[in-house]
């Protein structure tokens, strides 16, 4: 499918879920559903660089957080200096860009590091940058920062009504340029990557080039969704904002949607999102994280390559790759395969 | 036209630790040249020397292609693939989870190789017809003689001048290893290439080699000028067949 279809098919579809949220005439629809469309956002972004790539990202928040402090530090100057407020999709922007200069330096300074000491890296940029932002009085330091926002807007009415579409729409732009990224030479260059890093190296593929430009792009994706939750959430705290749910849900729902896929982020963030929200509801908000570790646990068990690897498995449609991967680790030599000598024009192996 | 490759007095270390001591060899055009030596001599740390994977801290690397000398040190590795130096790393190193086609297409990632895609897919269904029969399969699922042709394919892909073919035999049944070098040979006779080979398998590497070098803790211990002079050196069986 080609991308201009591919988008006014997203666009049909989001038209039709914020239709079916109206039609529900229920407010709150609004609100659970910005929640789970901004975790669509930061799982698909983590996806880039932590599917497609192999580089696994706890740093999630932080780039998030970015994303929203612009936002705060942008409305206090404008509502201390009596400016024209700026409007949301402009303050995404400017989180996209401010998050993703971070997600450049941050690959710059860590991309030399691989497996655990990368996490590690990115775990620790959480909380420098958390340090930072308590430190900060303009943005309210650790007291937090409260956001005044208008009670409705023009056209579509009521405020969440509206950040929740500005989200469905962020969503299908994540969705977009995932499954772009995926088809292109940049997503076979970081699929290379992941399956093997020095092998990669020897075909010629510029490995650091490419990693930066996937942080770069999953960082500003991450800081666009962190962008308008302070007018989402109107009270916004360091301690929340940097809170490790967000690294554990983007990552925990890749990994039960399917990482080889932009299909498999959707996936694991509507289900796992709407579970969450459905819990929060019914039992308690506490009770999210324990969701999130009980199905990982199932996941890992039954369905390790999610529930895209469950599906493939069904339709058979390609061979495993969990088995295929536990054969390359075993490297056994193995019985030369049946093969008249002299039929091939090239030799046998 | 002539590639070859110049190597002298390397020096490389990782970190406190010394690979590689004053190593000079040379690779003369159209030859086979392997490089001899037991697990842990430095074998693999030269060929990252050459690929610019591992920066040595002294010595010149030249490789002479079509008639052109370039300085290989301080060239990024990417630059020398784009060269035509391709390098079949030890173990394999396939990409597991695509598919024997697109690991054949990745081998051609560079602009340069690109040219001659179709080209160069067809010559190496051509050299390897198993890699046809399997092209849509993951690479991760094939036999370990499979993905060795397939790493070999691979390489091919970027229509190299000079081949670098790092310990083709490791986690190979023997009789595989024999093919293995069969293939490199033919490979080698049929794109006229210039090859460097790193091999432990001493009866198996010296089959195809015009000349050797034995390496002993990151030094040339030996330098066999044929086949013969290797085979019957007492040197080779003292250091290295341990007799």
């Amino acid at each position: 499918m080609r991308t201009p279809i591919f988008l006014l098919i997203s666009l049909l579809i989001a038209a039709a879920v914020f239709g079916a949220a109206i039609a529900a005439g229920n407010d709150y629809i609004f609100f659970a559903g910005y929640v789970v469309m901004q975790y669509v956002v930061l799982a698909t972004a983590w996806n880039i660089l932590g599917g497609y790539c192999g580089y696994v990202n706890f740093g999630t928040a932080a780039f998030f957080a970015l994303g929203a402090y612009s936002t705060v530090a942008i409305y206090k100057y404008t509502t201390n200096n009596d400016t024209f407020p700026i409007p949301i999709p402009v303050l995404m922007l400017i989180g996209g860009v401010v998050s993703g200069i971070v997600g450049f330096g941050m690959g710059y300074l860590t991309l030399r590091l691989r497996g655990a000491f990368f996490a590690i890296a990115t775990l620790a940029l959480a909380v420098v940058l958390e340090t930072l932002v308590v430190n900060w009085e303009y943005v309210g330091g650790s007291r937090g920062a409260y956001i005044l926002r208008p009670e409705t807007v023009p056209i579509v009415g009521n405020y969440v009504r509206y950040l929740f579409l500005i989200m469905l729409l962020l969503a299908v732009a994540a969705l977009t340029v995932a499954r772009l990224i995926e088809h292109s030479r940049l997503g076979y260059g970081l699929a290379t990557i992941r399956d093997d890093e020095l092998a990669a190296e020897a075909s010629g593929v510029p490995t650091l080039r490419l990693k930066l430009i996937a942080t770069t792009i999953s960082g500003a994706l991450m800081g666009m969704a962190g962008a308008p939750f302070p007018y989402y959430i109107s009270y916004l705290q360091p301690d929340s904002t940097f809170g490790f749910d967000y690294a554990v849900n983007s990552i925990a729902m890749a990994l039960i949607g399917g990482t080889t896929n932009w299909i498999g982020p959707l996936i694991g963030a509507v289900v796992l999102g709407t579970l969450q929200q459905i819990a929060t509801v019914t039992i308690s908000s506490a009770v999210n994280l324990l969701i999130v570790g009980l199905l990982l646990v199932f996941f890992v068990i039954v369905a390790p390559n999610g529930i895209l690897g469950l599906v493939h498995k069904y339709l058979r449609r390609k061979p495993d790759d969990f088995v295929g991967r536990r054969r390359i680790g075993i490297d056994a030599p193995e019985a030369a395969p049946q093969s008249v000598p002299g039929t091939a024009p090239g030799p046998s192996l | 036209m002539a590639s070859s490759l110049t190597i002298a007095g390397i020096h490389a270390a990782y970190g406190a630790v010394r690979v590689i001591d004053d190593v000079s060899l040379k690779v003369g055009s159209g030859e086979t040249v392997v490089l001899l030596g037991t697990n842990g001599n430095g074998k693999s740390t030269l060929m990252k020397c050459i690929m610019g994977m591992v920066r040595p801290s002294e010595g010149t690397i030249v490789a002479e292609i079509e008639g052109i000398h370039h300085d290989l040190i301080g060239r990024t590795t990417q630059e020398i693939v784009d060269l035509g130096i391709a390098l079949v790393p030890e173990g394999r190193r396939l990409f597991p989870k695509l598919t024997v086609e697109e690991n054949l297409l990745l081998g051609a990632f560079r602009r340069a190789a690109r040219a001659e895609l179709a080209r160069n897919l067809e010559v190496c269904f051509a050299t390897f017809p198993r890699l046809a029969e399997r092209r849509a399969q993951f690479a991760g699922s094939l036999s370990g003689g499979e993905q060795q042709m397939l790493a070999l394919g691979r390489a091919l892909m970027l229509a190299p001048k000079i081949l670098l073919v790092d310990e083709p035999s490791v986690g190979l049944a023997p009789i595989l290893v024999s093919r293995t070098i069969e293939a490199i040979n033919e490979m080698k006779q049929r794109y006229q290439l210039t090859v460097l080979m790193a091999e432990q398998n001493f009866t198996q590497a010296i089959r195809i080699a015009d000349r050797g070098y034995v390496i002993v803790h990151g030094k040339i211990a030996f330098e066999g000028r044929s086949a013969d002079e290797l085979n019957n050196n007492d040197l080779i069986k003292k250091f290295y067949l341990g007799l």
